[in-house]
C-alpha cells in the first residue's frame, strides 16, 4: 500500500498537469497556423481555426493555399534561394572560424590574448552597426572594378560569414582548449604538418562543437530577413516572400499560413533531428 | 525552376571549393618559406581570411558608421552634430528610446524567469515527460521572427464589427463578455509593444530553459542533501541553495537575451511596421536607411545603439577574462 502511494507521489501529477497546461499554451499559436494552412479561403475568413477542430468532418480540408503560394507566389523558388544562401553561409564561417580557432588554440603568435579579447568584444556588435558602410563599400567595388557582390548570393555569404565569425571562433576555440595537447605534440613528432593535424586530428575531435554551431548558424541564416533583403534582393528568400504575403492578407490568412508552414518545415526538421547536439553545444558554449 | 536549382547547386559547390582552396593555397605558400619564417607566419596564414573579413566587414564599417553619423543624407557632406541634434530634439525618438528601454526592462527578466520556472518543473518529472515537454517549449527557437509574426498575427487578429472572430484572443474576450479590441493599434501604456514582447518571450524561453535546466542538474547533490538534513523546505532550498549556485548561468542567459533584444527589429517590422508607437532603434534604422534613404541619420541611430551596447561589451570581456584566469 505504502509502495503504491509512494509511486503515485513520485509520478508528480500536479507538476505534470502544470507542465501540460504550459505546453498547451506554448503550442496553441503554432497549431492555429498549421490548421489554417489547410483550410479554404471562405472558411479561414469566416470562422476561427478552433471551430475547424471542433467539427473536423464538416470542414473542407484543402491544399489550395499550398498550391497557390508555391506556384503563384513562387515559394518554391524562394525555398531554393534560401537553401543556396544558407548552406554556404553555414559552411564558410565554420571553415574560416575553425582555422582561426585552431591558430588561437595551438599556434603561438604575438598578441594572441589581446586579439582574442577583441573577438569576444565584437560578439556583441549589432549587425546594423556595420551595414551602411558595407553596402556602400560593395557599391564602390562594383563601380571601380565591375565586380558585383550585391544582388547575388556571394554578398550574403560574405556578410553572414563575417558576422558569425566572433561567436564561431569563440565557441570553437573554447572547445579546442579542452582537447589533449599531448596528442597534437605526438603528431608533430611523428612528422605530421600543421595542416594535416587540423584536418585529421583537430577537426574530427571538434565535431560536437562544430555540429552545434552549424545548427545554430543554419537556423539563424534560414530565419534571417535583413541581410537577405539587402544583399540578395533579386533572388528573394522565404522570409522576404513571407513578409510580402503578410502585407496582402486581404487574399486570406490561409496563404500566409501555408507560406509560413513551408518556411518552418526545414528548421523544425533540423531542430528535432539534431536537438541533442544543439542543446549540448548551447550548454557547453555558455556555461562555465 | 530546374535552372534555379542547378544554378544554386553550382554556386554552393564553387563557393565552398574556392574557400577550401584559399586555405590550401595559404598553407602551400607558408611551406615554401624558410623554417624560421614558417613558425612565425603560419598562425597568421590560418588567421588571414578570418582577420580580413572581421576587419573589412565588421571593424572598419563600424568606425565608418560613426563617421557617417556626422554626414548628410547622401553621406557626402559634413553636417557636424546635426543628425544627433535632430534625433534628440524629436519627441518620437524619445518614444523609440522608451520602447527600447521597456524591451530591455521586461523581456530578459521575464525570459529568464519563465525559463527558470519551466526548468524547475521539467527537472522533477520522469525522463520521457521531461524530454517531450522540453522539446515543445524549445521548438519556437527554430521559428523565424517573420513566421512568428504570422503565427501571432492570427492570435491578435481583429475583424470589423459584425464579422465572425478569427483571432483567438478576441474570441476569448468575447466569450468572457468583453469587447474585441484592435490589439496592435492600442498604444496606451504601450500595450501593443508588450504584446510584441510576449512573442519574443515565447520564442526564447526554450533557450533559457535549456541552459538553466543543465545548470540545475549540475548543482551538487550533497549541498541539497545537507540543506534538507538541516530542515530546509523546498522554497528555501531553491532560493538559498540552488539559485546561488546557478547564478552564473542565469546572468549569462540574461545578458545574451539583452543583447538580442537591443537590436530587435524583424518582429516590429512584420507585426506593426513601427506604427502606433511600437518603433525601436533597430526598426528606426531600417526606416531611415531604406525608406528615407538618409545615410547620416540612419548611421546616427545605430551609433546611439552601439554606444548603449558598450557596457554589455565590457561585461562580456570582463567575464571572459575571469573565466580564462580560472583555466
Amino acid at each position: 500500500m505504502n509502495k503504491a502511494l509512494a509511486r503515485i507521489r513520485d509520478f508528480k501529477i500536479g507538476t505534470t498537469l502544470v507542465l501540460l497546461l504550459l505546453v498547451a499554451i506554448w503550442s496553441i499559436p503554432t497549431i492555429g497556423l498549421l490548421i489554417t494552412a489547410f483550410r479554404d479561403r471562405t472558411a479561414a475568413d469566416t470562422s476561427g481555426w478552433w471551430e475547424a477542430i471542433a467539427s473536423p468532418m464538416t470542414q473542407e480540408w484543402t491544399l489550395d493555399a499550398f498550391a497557390k503560394v508555391l506556384s503563384v507566389d513562387d515559394m518554391f523558388g524562394s525555398f531554393v534561394n534560401t537553401l543556396v544562401v544558407t548552406i554556404p553561409a553555414t559552411v564558410l564561417p565554420l571553415l574560416i572560424a575553425s582555422f582561426a580557432a585552431y591558430a588561437f588554440t595551438f599556434l603561438e603568435f604575438k598578441g594572441r590574448e589581446i586579439y582574442f579579447a577583441t573577438i569576444v568584444a565584437l560578439m556583441v556588435i549589432p549587425l546594423q552597426a556595420a551595414l551602411v558602410p558595407v553596402v556602400r563599400g560593395l557599391r564602390f567595388i562594383k563601380e571601380t572594378t565591375g565586380l558585383s557582390l550585391m544582388g547575388n548570393f556571394a554578398g550574403a555569404w560574405l556578410v553572414h560569414s563575417a558576422f558569425a565569425l566572433p561567436l564561431a571562433i569563440y565557441i570553437l576555440r573554447n572547445y579546442m582548449m579542452t582537447l589533449p595537447v599531448a596528442l597534437i605534440e605526438a603528431a608533430r613528432i611523428d612528422g605530421a604538418s600543421w595542416y594535416q593535424i587540423f584536418w585529421r586530428l583537430v577537426m574530427p575531435m571538434s565535431v560536437p562543437a562544430v555540429a552545434s554551431f552549424a545548427i545554430f548558424q543554419f537556423l539563424w541564416v534560414w530565419n534571417d530577413y535583413l541581410i537577405a533583403f539587402i544583399f540578395v534582393d533579386s533572388k528573394p528568400v522565404m522570409t522576404y516572400r513571407l513578409l510580402r504575403l503578410l502585407g496582402q492578407y486581404g487574399d486570406g490568412w490561409q496563404n500566409v499560413a501555408a507560406g509560413s508552414f513551408i518556411s518552418l518545415l526545414v528548421p523544425i526538421i533540423v531542430f528535432f533531428a539534431l536537438q541533442r547536439y544543439f542543446v549540448r553545444g548551447l550548454t557547453a558554449g555558455s556555461v562555465k | 525552376m530546374i535552372q534555379d536549382v542547378l544554378f544554386g547547386l553550382v554556386s554552393i559547390v564553387v563557393g565552398i571549393a574556392a574557400s577550401y582552396g584559399v586555405y590550401w593555397g595559404l598553407d602551400q605558400l607558408v611551406n615554401r618559406l624558410p623554417e624560421r619564417l614558417q613558425k612565425k607566419l603560419r598562425a597568421w596564414a590560418y588567421l588571414l581570411p578570418a582577420a580580413t573579413l572581421l576587419v573589412l566587414v565588421l571593424f572598419v564599417p563600424l568606425i565608418m558608421t560613426f563617421v557617417y553619423s556626422f554626414m548628410n543624407s547622401s553621406g557626402k557632406k559634413w553636417v557636424g552634430f546635426e543628425n544627433y541634434v535632430d534625433l534628440f530634439t524629436d519627441p518620437t525618438f524619445f518614444s523609440v528610446l522608451l520602447n527600447n528601454f521597456l524591451w530591455i526592462a521586461f523581456v530578459p527578466a521575464l525570459t529568464v524567469a519563465s525559463g527558470l520556472f519551466v526548468a524547475t518543473l521539467t527537472n522533477q518529472v520522469g525522463p520521457i515527460r521531461e524530454k517531450v515537454f522540453k522539446s515543445l517549449i524549445f521548438m519556437p527557437m527554430s521559428i523565424s521572427f517573420v513566421s512568428a509574426a504570422t503565427i501571432w498575427g492570427f492570435l491578435y487578429a481583429n475583424v470589423p464589427p459584425g464579422r465572425p472572430e478569427i483571432g483567438l484572443l478576441n474570441a476569448l474576450i468575447k466569450v468572457f463578455g468583453g469587447d474585441p479590441q484592435p490589439w496592435m493599434l492600442i498604444s496606451d501604456f504601450r500595450l501593443n509593444s508588450f504584446l510584441l514582447m510576449i512573442i519574443i518571450i515565447w520564442l526564447q524561453t526554450g533557450f533559457s530553459m535549456v541552459l538553466i535546466s543543465a545548470a540545475i542538474k549540475g548543482v551538487p547533490e550533497e549541498t541539497i542533501e545537507a540543506a534538507r538534513v538541516d530542515g530546509a523546505g523546498n522554497f528555501q532550498l531553491f532560493w538559498k541553495i540552488v539559485l546561488p549556485q546557478i547564478w552564473g548561468t542565469v546572468m549569462s542567459v540574461f545578458v545574451t537575451v539583452v543583447i538580442g533584444v537591443m537590436k530587435i527589429f524583424d518582429i516590429v517590422l512584420a507585426m506593426t511596421g513601427g506604427t502606433f508607437d511600437t518603433s525601436v532603434l533597430g526598426f528606426q534604422f531600417y526606416q531611415e536607411y531604406f525608406l528615407n534613404a538618409n545615410v547620416g541619420k540612419a548611421s546616427a541611430i545605430v551609433a546611439v545603439l552601439t554606444v548603449l551596447i558598450v557596457p554589455l561589451m565590457i561585461i562580456q570581456v570582463v567575464t571572459f577574462r575571469r573565466q580564462e584566469a580560472l583555466r
